[in-house]
C-alpha cells in the first residue's frame, strides 16, 4: 500500500481588538443590538467613502514584528469583487500584492501541542513558515430562518487580519499547536482577544496529500466551518483518512472546498475547482497608499516580551523547571498572577509558589471551569499561604485543605488557618513537655533509637501529633526528641 | 488584435446579463484595452517606480476613536424587507 505525505497550510483570520472599525469610526464592539453600530460607510451605501484606521494598521504591523515578517516600503488596498448578501457593496477591502507583513513564521511551543501528544513531537522546536499578513474588513453576519436571511451588519467594516501560513504544517497536531502558539502571541501582543468560541478566529485548512516520493503537491481540498480547535484536530484526520482512502482506491482528488460537520464528523463538498471564485482583485481608488517605515518604528516600540521570552526568563530567573516555566508563559494572564505572587512575599521561594499556582490554582480552576479572572483567591494571599507553610506552621496537608477554603471563599489564609484550628504548636516549652512525657514512658524505644534506629524519631513524633491534636510541627518535634535522647 | 476575452464569463462575474449584440462590441473593445496595455511592455521601465495609486498622496487615515453611527431605524429605512432589527432577504444557503 503506497504511503502519503500530508500537507497542510492554514489561513487564520483574526479580528483586531480596535475601538471603531477598519474604514469608518463605528464602534467595533461586539454583543450589541442588531444593527446599532452601522454608517454609510459600512452598509456599503453609494458615495460614503472608507478611510483607515491607523491603530489597526499598527497593530498588524506588530502582529509582523512578533511573528518576524517582513513589510514592503509601501503597502496599499485592493478591493476584492464578489456578490454576498453580507457584504452589500460586493467587494471586500482587503490587500492584494502589497500586504502589510511578508514572510515571517510561527514557532510551535511544545506545550501548545494536544496534550496526549506532547510526548512524541515530531519536529520540536519547529518554526512554521508564513506566507503573509493582510489587514482586510470584516463581513456582517447571516443568521438563515425559515423567514429568509436576516442580515445584521454592526461586525460589517471590523478589521480583519489575515495570518497565512505556508504549507508547511505535516499533521493535524502541528496544525494545532500552530493555531494555539498563534493565540498565545497575538494575545501577549494585545491584538485580539483570539477567542475561537467567540469568533474572533476562525480558520480554514487547507489539505492535500500527495504518494511518497512526489514532489508536486496533490489536489488542494479546502475545509472550511472549523470552529474549535478540538474540531480542527478532528477534521484534518478525518480529511487525511478520506483522501488516504480515495487514493488507495485510485480515486482522482480534485481542488475543492468541503464544510465540516463536527456532529457527523464528517466533511460535506461545498464546491469544486469549476465554480471557484475569480475575484477580479483591482487596487481601491478610494484608499491611499502608506509608506510603511514610520509605522514600523511604532510598532517595534509595542513588542512585548514573548512566550518563549518569557519561558527562559522564569526559568533563570526563579530557579523553576523548563516545564513549570512553560506552563506558566503559556498564559500570560497566568505569568503575570504567578510574577505577581512570587513579588509579594521575596522571602517566599518562587519555585514554591510556581508549584502552588500549577498544581493547586490551575487544577482548582480546571476542576471549576472558572477563568482566572474570576478566581477569588489574588496573588498576594497565595504568597501568604505559601509564606506560612515555609515557615513550618502547618503542614502541607492542611494548607492544601486551607487553599480549597480560599478558592471557594476568597477569605485570607491566616482566618480559615484560625477557625480550622490548624496553627501547629512551635513553643518549644509546650513541645518539650509533650516530648519528655513519651521519653520516659517509652524507655524501650529510647533505648532502640541509642542503639541506631532513627525510625524511633518518626513514631514517636507520631505519638506527639496525635498527643496535641496534630497541631504539633513535625520538624520541631524531631529536633527537640534528638536533643533529648543524644 | 491578439487578445481575446471570454466575455460571457466576464459578464457572469459581474452578474450581467448581456445579447449577442452586446458581447460581441463588448469582447472588441476590452480586448482593445488590452491591447493598449501592450504598448506599455514596449517600453524600459526598469528604473520607474511602481505605482501604488494614480494619486501621488500616501498616509491619509485616522485615530481609533469611536463615533456613534446611524440610528437603527435609519439604518433600516430602505430596507424592502426587515424583521427584528435586522434586515431580511431571500434565504441564502452556501
Amino acid at each position: 500500500m503506497p504511503k502519503y505525505i500530508t500537507t497542510i497550510g492554514l489561513e487564520v483570520h483574526a479580528q483586531l481588538n480596535t475601538r471603531s472599525k477598519m474604514f469608518c469610526p463605528c464602534p467595533a464592539e461586539y454583543g450589541a443590538e442588531p444593527n446599532t453600530h452601522t454608517c454609510p460607510t459600512c452598509l456599503g451605501l453609494p458615495g460614503a467613502l472608507p478611510v483607515l484606521n491607523l491603530e489597526a494598521i499598527e497593530k498588524t504591523l506588530l502582529t509582523g514584528l512578533m511573528l518576524n515578517c517582513g513589510t514592503p516600503e509601501i503597502s496599499k488596498w485592493d478591493r476584492k469583487n464578489y456578490f454576498y448578501p453580507d457584504m452589500p457593496k460586493n467587494y471586500q477591502l482587503s490587500q492584494f500584492d502589497l500586504p502589510l507583513c511578508i514572510g515571517g513564521g510561527v514557532p510551535l511551543y511544545d506545550l501548545a501541542y494536544p496534550k496526549d501528544a506532547q510526548k512524541s513531537i515530531k519536529n520540536p522546536g519547529k518554526v512554521v513558515k508564513l506566507t503573509r499578513i493582510h489587514l482586510e474588513e470584516d463581513v456582517g453576519k447571516s443568521t438563515h430562518t425559515g423567514a429568509g436571511t436576516m442580515l445584521d451588519f454592526n461586525r460589517a467594516g471590523t478589521p480583519l487580519m489575515e495570518i497565512v501560513s505556508d504549507p508547511d504544517i505535516d499533521s493535524a497536531e502541528e496544525a494545532f499547536a500552530y493555531l494555539t502558539s498563534l493565540r498565545q502571541i497575538l494575545i501577549y501582543g494585545g491584538v485580539s482577544d483570539a477567542d475561537m468560541e467567540k469568533g474572533n478566529l476562525r480558520c480554514d485548512v487547507n489539505i492535500s496529500l500527495r504518494p511518497e516520493g512526489q514532489t508536486e503537491l496533490g489536489a488542494k481540498i479546502e475545509l472550511k466551518n472549523l470552529n474549535s480547535m478540538s474540531a480542527i484536530r478532528r477534521a484534518i484526520h478525518a480529511e487525511v483518512a478520506r483522501q488516504t482512502e480515495a487514493l488507495d482506491k485510485g480515486e482522482k482528488l480534485i481542488q475543492s472546498t468541503l464544510r465540516w460537520d463536527d456532529e457527523r464528523g464528517e466533511t460535506i463538498m461545498m464546491r469544486t475547482k469549476e465554480d471557484a471564485h475569480d475575484y477580479r482583485y483591482f487596487p481601491c481608488p478610494d484608499l491611499l497608499p502608506i509608506r510603511t517605515a514610520p509605522l514600523v518604528e511604532a510598532a517595534r516600540a509595542r513588542v512585548p516580551e514573548l512566550p518563549h521570552q518569557k519561558r527562559a526568563r522564569f526559568e533563570a530567573a526563579y530557579g523553576i523547571s523548563a516545564y513549570d516555566a512553560g506552563v506558566l508563559a503559556s498564559d500570560k494572564a497566568l505569568a503575570t498572577w504567578f510574577e505577581e505572587a512570587a513579588g509579594a512575599d521575596t522571602k517566599v521561594p518562587a519555585k514554591k509558589v510556581a508549584n502552588w499556582v500549577i498544581n493547586e490554582l490551575l487544577g482548582r480552576l480546571n476542576e471549576a471551569g472558572t477563568p482566572l479572572e474570576e478566581s477569588l483567591v489574588k496573588p498576594a494571599s497565595l504568597a501568604e499561604l505559601v509564606s506560612i507553610v515555609e515557615a513550618g506552621k502547618i503542614s502541607n496537608n492542611q494548607a492544601k485543605e486551607v487553599f480549597a477554603e480560599m478558592f471557594a471563599s476568597g477569605e485570607a489564609a491566616t482566618p480559615i488557618i484560625k477557625a480550622k484550628g490548624f496553627e501547629q504548636v512551635s513553643d518549644t516549652g509546650a513541645l518539650e513537655a509533650l516530648c519528655d512525657e513519651v521519653i520516659s514512658a517509652n524507655p524501650a524505644k529510647v533505648e532502640e533509637f541509642k542503639a541506631g534506629n532513627d525510625k524511633v524519631i518518626n513514631w514517636m513524633t507520631g505519638q506527639i501529633m496525635k498527643s496535641s491534636g496534630g497541631k504539633a510541627n513535625p520538624k520541631v518535634v524531631g529536633e527537640i526528641l534528638r536533643g533529648k535522647m543524644a | 488584435m491578439a487578445h481575446h476575452i471570454d466575455i460571457q464569463h466576464t459578464a457572469k462575474l459581474a452578474r450581467l446579463k448581456l445579447t449577442e449584440q452586446e458581447a460581441v462590441k463588448y469582447e472588441a473593445q476590452l480586448a482593445k484595452v488590452l491591447d493598449y496595455m501592450e504598448t506599455l511592455e514596449g517600453h524600459d521601465l526598469s528604473g520607474v517606480e511602481l505605482t501604488a495609486h494614480a494619486m501621488p498622496i500616501y498616509d491619509v487615515w485616522r485615530e481609533d476613536v469611536s463615533v456613534e453611527g446611524l440610528d437603527r431605524a435609519e439604518a433600516l429605512a430602505n430596507a424592502p424587507r426587515k424583521t427584528a432589527g435586522q434586515f431580511l432577504i431571500s434565504r441564502v444557503v452556501e
